[in-house]
């Protein structure tokens, strides 16, 4: 069959079944367990190709940017530390755990003040039994299936039971421009052991640069009985770089998970979060602020799943958007039978900066038991005019009384971030990021 | 003279509500502006303030010699004009003390004086905070935000107390509080009266005028001031309420 002859989804599709084949040779394809879960996560992602329009989880978020023509792997590089040094928290953080095109750099990291037992690895293999490689997980969403297909090699961080990691610990990803349109598929697996503490501070960096680069990242967190772990995400990329990202939660009984996702940068940017709170007394946390500005879109998808009894879950999403930015946010809820006495609670607000900023918002609850208290609320609007007067009448000019408005908006989230230093650093990223706003 | 309204004519959402009014204030007076429901009393507090929604359509306002109505709202609250809200707006997210600490910066920056910093303010309010016999767990709240009607009145005479106007405009105050909240925020605003400061107090009753005595009461009636006289003058609306102004207008 001439390649003319073909449709542009099977011409997509056939992209990367040739850099899919050509990956085979590559000593990171795996072992043959490894090799098979790629078999089977490419066949996945064959099968169905990119999502459309047509496909209900991105009904409002147009891949075809990403879609429309194929992306080169990355290979491995080794950009400068100064390079860097804009996204590492030095002076808050002295672990540093740096992935390059989705390759860890042992130059780049700084791991000595790990505590003992606290292990970094990258070995594929682990990744098989994580709920990201499963085949559901696969087969419902394409870009987990394509990173799961491409990925390098993960990194992989154990927590062993009963350790206390009292400082926290950032992983930075980096993706080094290239010449060509770019993928860097990183994969992280977190496992925190029973009765174990961990802070995480996953952060995704560009570095300027000419062509277009698309981070398909997918992360697994598994809290066994009694782990806590409090995690934050920073995605700061370039205005044309594409994000796709998709995290994967489980929690054991009376395990308590907290995320608070910043977002402030990308030219598409989607996030998918797949909570599922498997033991009694669970608890999840999901927080995030994005904004968006420009020609820009972010999606946020998140879904909560109450397995078990007596888990509470909570969650506040809030967006600020300027230009003809869109975004999009659907936060799934889904109480199983079992699930009796769960507490979901859901809050979603957007902020419009400008007249052609646009959100689509939908919350979705599915209660299948019948002793649970769920809410979920959603408000959009632009800054309340009745507090811009407010503040001008006391003697605070126009702008400033915006940006006061802005920061307080955003504050709400950026006030939960629970390590003084860690807080200092994101909020200065988001005030940054708020001014080119 | 600090204020002088001639003729004013003011607008809002096509509605003419003021239809020519006249008002001339001097430093060191508290002048009542009194009358029924719809009369236009908060609209001319309003358009003093600077309220976007109000359109000036007719007739000057002259405020220390410059074209008042030629201000934006932040360059009148910086030349020392202030007005305390009828429904004071919930700022959620933004710090009571943080947020008149901004507004007194830039009131202090306007002026020409140095800005204060975080500790030289925190002794500024400590006293002033006192003079309103609010808690001081008050300052650490979003503004107005979860505050009852009484806080959130004399969360205002205290921004006022802090930011030390020169015209201070207190509309409808009174409205909603107790007796006991209304005693403390007349006298939050008797201890600012001085030689230097113009009051203009605007009321639909006259208890308020009871804690907080004029020097001048207008009545306020379709847009025009009907009757000016002495303190006497609200105790003659009380007793006749405002019907026989209307009739005999």
């Amino acid at each position: 069959m001439s390649t003319s002859a073909m449709t542009p989804a099977a011409e997509q599709i056939a992209a990367y079944v040739e850099r899919f084949t050509a990956f085979h040779a590559d000593p990171a394809f795996g072992s043959a367990r490894v090799r098979a879960l790629r078999e089977l996560a490419f066949a996945a992602f064959a099968a169905k190709g990119f999502p459309t329009s047509r496909d209900e989880e991105y009904k409002f978020t147009n891949v075809s940017p990403i879609a429309e023509a194929p992306f080169e792997l990355q290979g491995a590089a080794e950009p400068s530390r100064k390079a860097l040094e804009p996204f590492l928290f030095d002076g808050a953080i002295r672990t540093q755990i740096v992935i390059v095109n989705g390759r860890l750099s042992q130059t780049l990291s700084t791991m000595e003040a790990l505590p003992r037992g606290v292990t970094v690895e990258q070995v594929a293999d682990a990744v098989i039994a994580a709920p990201s490689a499963s085949v559901a997980s696969l087969a419902a969403a394409p870009f987990v299936a394509l990173n799961t297909a491409f990925f390098s090699q993960p990194v992989v961080l154990m927590v062993p039971p009963k350790a206390i990691v009292d400082e926290p610990i950032q992983v930075l990803f980096v993706n080094t421009p290239g010449e060509h349109r770019m993928m860097a598929a990183t994969r992280l697996l977190v496992v925190a052991g029973e009765q174990s503490q961990l802070t995480l501070v996953e952060t995704y960096a560009g570095l300027a640069g000419t062509g277009q680069g698309f981070t398909n990242a997918v992360t697994d967190v598994l809290l066994s009985e009694g782990a806590v772990v409090d995690h934050y995400k920073l995605q700061r990329e370039t205005a044309s770089a594409y994000h796709v990202a998709a995290m994967f939660v489980h929690c054991g009984r009376n395990a308590n998970f907290s995320s608070h996702a910043f977002s402030t940068g990308g030219k598409l940017v989607r996030n998918d979060v797949f909570a599922t709170l498997d033991g009694e007394g669970a608890e999840c946390t999901l927080n995030g602020l994005y904004l968006a500005g420009g020609d820009t879109l972010v999606d946020n998808h998140t879904s909560i799943d109450h397995a078990k009894a007596h888990c509470p879950s909570h969650e506040v999403y809030k967006g600020i958007l300027s230009g003809n930015a869109k975004a999009v946010f659907n936060g799934k809820i889904t109480v199983r039978q079992d699930a009796q006495k769960t507490d979901a609670k859901q809050t979603n607000k957007a902020l419009l900066l400008s007249d052609t900023a646009s959100i689509n918002t939908k919350p979705q609850l599915e209660i299948f038991a019948d002793d649970v208290k769920c809410t979920h609320g959603a408000a959009i609007g632009q800054l309340d005019d009745d507090a811009m007067f407010y503040l001008r009448a006391r003697g605070i000019a126009e702008q400033d009384a915006r940006n006061i408005l802005i920061h307080a908006f955003a504050g709400d989230i950026l006030n939960r971030i629970k390590i003084d230093a860690v807080k200092a650093r994101v909020e200065a990223v988001v005030y940054t990021a708020l001014e080119a706003l | 003279m600090l204020l002088e309204i001639k003729d004013l004519r003011v607008k809002a959402e096509d509605k003419q509500i003021l239809k020519g009014l006249n008002l001339s204030v001097n430093p060191g007076e508290v002048h009542a502006i009194m009358g029924p429901n719809g009369s236009g009393k908060s609209t001319l507090a309003r358009i003093l303030s600077g309220h976007p929604g109000y359109e000036a359509n007719g007739g000057t306002v002259t405020y220390d010699g410059h074209d008042l109505l030629a201000l934006s709202p932040e360059e009148r609250a910086c030349e020392g004009i202030f007005m305390a809200f009828q429904y004071p707006v919930e700022i959620p997210g933004v710090n009571n003390a943080y947020f008149l600490k901004a507004a007194l910066n830039a009131v202090r920056k306007h002026k020409g004086l140095q800005e204060l910093d975080a500790v030289e303010f925190m002794q500024l309010i400590k006293e002033k905070i006192k003079l309103l016999e609010m808690d001081q767990t008050m300052l650490n709240r979003a503004v107005n935000e979860g505050f009852s009607g009484g806080e959130k009145k004399r969360n205002e005479i205290f921004h006022m107390a802090v930011l030390e106007p020169r015209l201070a405009i207190l509309d409808e105050t009174d409205s909603g509080l107790d007796i006991d909240a209304l005693k403390i925020v007349a006298n939050g605003v008797n201890a600012l009266r001085s030689k230097d400061r113009a009051i203009i107090v605007v009321t639909h009753y006259q208890r308020l005028l009871e804690y907080i005595v004029p020097d001048f009461v207008h009545v306020l009636s379709g847009g025009l001031i009907v009757r000016s006289g002495g303190k006497e003058l609200a105790l003659e609306l009380e007793e006749k309420g405002y019907g026989w102004l209307e009739g005999g207008r």
